[in-house]
């Protein structure tokens, strides 16, 4: 039986690693996912669990020894924030290229500069076309199983790519929460045993990994990659669905949050989906159809599935926790916008940026969004298609 | 050996190799702009140029002794002419674009006549 604990989210992250019990972590402290590999090492230390735990110099090296683990065969993890996922750029590619199935808890945050240590997915979501899938939790629990469900996401052998589950910084990370810790053996159980495809390893059947591919190879071997990394968004469903089974906490592709008859919906991800719910509790109980679509994977985005959740809004505002950066909004927006491009329900759609370096974001601030949401249904008219949360300063 | 090219769904995951070696079949001789001539008539067989030859392109005889170059595999590094220790060098670099159409015979004798 599992037990209900109060810990943080990075401790939810580094039970979830201790009962995983991987071959092989190599990690590199960086704010504010360091508690992780720092619980890891005590546990080790403890004797609780048997991970060879590189200690290495940088991110990049981190997840150079992941790669150079996983291609050996090993079953293999990281954690890492911001700089450091920065950092390992280079190494998420050729993880993803070479079809490594590491797992790796991200706990998110800004980006410098100016140099900022808090939450928010400016880390994640540059990453977003690395060919890793994403996975956002909302909270600590979510964090704790979804690192469990992403071992076996990953290594299914129709998808066989490397993964992340993200936390938002601070928010989530250093917060306490209780939530529940299930039993070693039933966390072991779920997951099995990893069989690698082809291990370096294994001297039997000599394979090359990290060869190269010139222009009459390459194209193919990305498309390969590409369909792998589709075939995740059935698995993730499927896992979810057993997860459920075994645990009685059922997940799937995005959550909806009193969404079927919903008339004004946020779409957002992360810890603010927490705030949203609550704000969404108190509209319904006012009689306003408000309703929350909570991303849940991010890559692949599941797009179809997300348009046909939203066929109900008569308007919608996508909440994104990073700059758009020159784009036509934020990546959320971009990707939703996009989905509904193809259905026949084209709801008036506008963008907000909230939470850049672990910017506080309130009831109030989420209640303001569904208020222009009414307004922009009544009126007929956006007036602003992209705007700010909690900014100083009006944005114009 | 002319490879077989695969599909993008037939083709193995990560871009991994089974079949180990398969790298005979890619001619990196094709970058060359300078080939290394061998002068069998000063070569001492100390190996050297077999030793530090990158890319495994100096051919070995049966006798174990160096036997020339294998010029569908050598990318024209001049390592081998480097590290060559006789006086004078029994390895010489040639463009390319002066060896086009030459037997390896003229070759010698051009590089090593002088
Ligand atoms: S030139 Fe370079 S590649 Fe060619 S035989 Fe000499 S050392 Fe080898
Ligand atoms: S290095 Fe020079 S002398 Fe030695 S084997 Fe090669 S060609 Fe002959």
């Amino acid at each position: 039986m599992g037990k209900k604990v109060a810990l943080t989210g990075n401790e939810a992250a580094a039970h979830a690693i201790r009962q995983i019990n991987p071959d092989v972590i190599a990690a590199f402290p960086i704010t504010p996912s360091t508690p992780i590999p720092q619980a890891v090492a005590q546990f080790i230390a403890d004797g609780l669990m048997d991970t060879e735990l590189v200690t290495v110099e940088s991110e990049h090296s981190a997840m150079s020894a992941c790669i150079g683990a996983a291609a050996a065969g090993g079953r293999v993890m990281t954690a890492t924030s911001a700089n450091g996922y920065a950092l390992m750029w280079e190494m998420l590619y050729i993880a993803s290229g070479m079809r490594l199935p590491i797992v790796m808890s991200v706990v998110a945050r800004a980006l410098s500069a100016p140099l900022n240590i808090h939450g928010d997915h400016s880390d994640i979501m540059g990453g977003r076309d690395t060919g890793w899938i994403q996975l956002i939790a909302e909270n600590s629990q979510e964090a704790y199983d979804t690192l469990i469900q992403a071992v076996k996401i990953a290594e299914h052998k129709d998808v066989m790519t490397p993964a992340l589950v993200a936390q938002d910084g601070f928010n989530i990370s250093h917060a306490i929460e209780i939530w529940e810790l299930e039993d070693d053996n039933k966390v072991k159980e779920f997951i099995g045993d990893y069989e690698p495809l082809y291990p370096l390893l294994n001297t039997d059947e000599p394979i090359t990994h990290g060869a190269w591919a010139p222009p009459n190879w390459y194209f193919e071997h990305k498309m390969n990659q590409l369909k792998g990394l589709l075939n995740a968004k059935d698995v993730v469903k499927q896992v979810g669905k057993e997860f459920g089974e075994a645990f009685g906490r059922e997940y799937g592709l995005y959550e909806a949050y009193k969404l079927d008859d919903a008339e004004y919906v946020i779409v957002a991800a992360g810890s603010v989906c927490g705030t949203t719910k609550d704000v969404v509790d108190n509209l319904r109980e006012n009689g306003v159809k408000a309703g929350l679509l909570r991303i849940r994977l991010f890559r692949p985005f599941p797009f179809g599935e997300i348009a046909e959740a939203l066929q109900s809004a008569k308007a919608i505002a996508v909440l994104d926790r990073v700059s758009p950066a020159g784009a036509q909004g934020g990546p959320l927006f971009s990707e939703v916008r996009s989905a509904l491009y193809d259905t026949s329900t084209r709801a008036p759609i506008i963008n907000y940026t909230y939470g850049l370096g672990g910017r506080d974001t309130q009831p109030k601030h989420i209640n303001s969004v569904y208020e222009t949401l009414k307004k922009i249904v009544e009126t007929g008219k956006i007036e602003k298609q992209f705007d700010c949360l909690n900014l100083r300063g009006e944005w114009r | 050996m002319a490879e077989k090219l695969l599909n993008w769904d037939e083709v193995l995951i990560g871009a991994t190799i089974k079949d180990p070696g398969n790298s005979k079949s890619y001619e990196t001789g094709s970058w060359r702009v300078e080939r290394p001539v061998w002068n069998p008539d000063t070569c001492i067989q100390c190996m050297f140029c077999w030793v530090y030859c990158p890319d495994s392109s100096i051919l070995v005889d049966e006798n174990g002794k160096m036997a020339g170059i294998d010029y569908d595999h050598c990318k024209g590094c001049g390592i081998c002419v480097e590290q060559c220790p006789t006086k004078p060098k029994s390895l010489k670099m040639i463009l390319e674009s002066e060896a086009k159409g030459k037997t390896l015979k003229e070759l010698r004798k051009e590089a090593f006549s002088k």
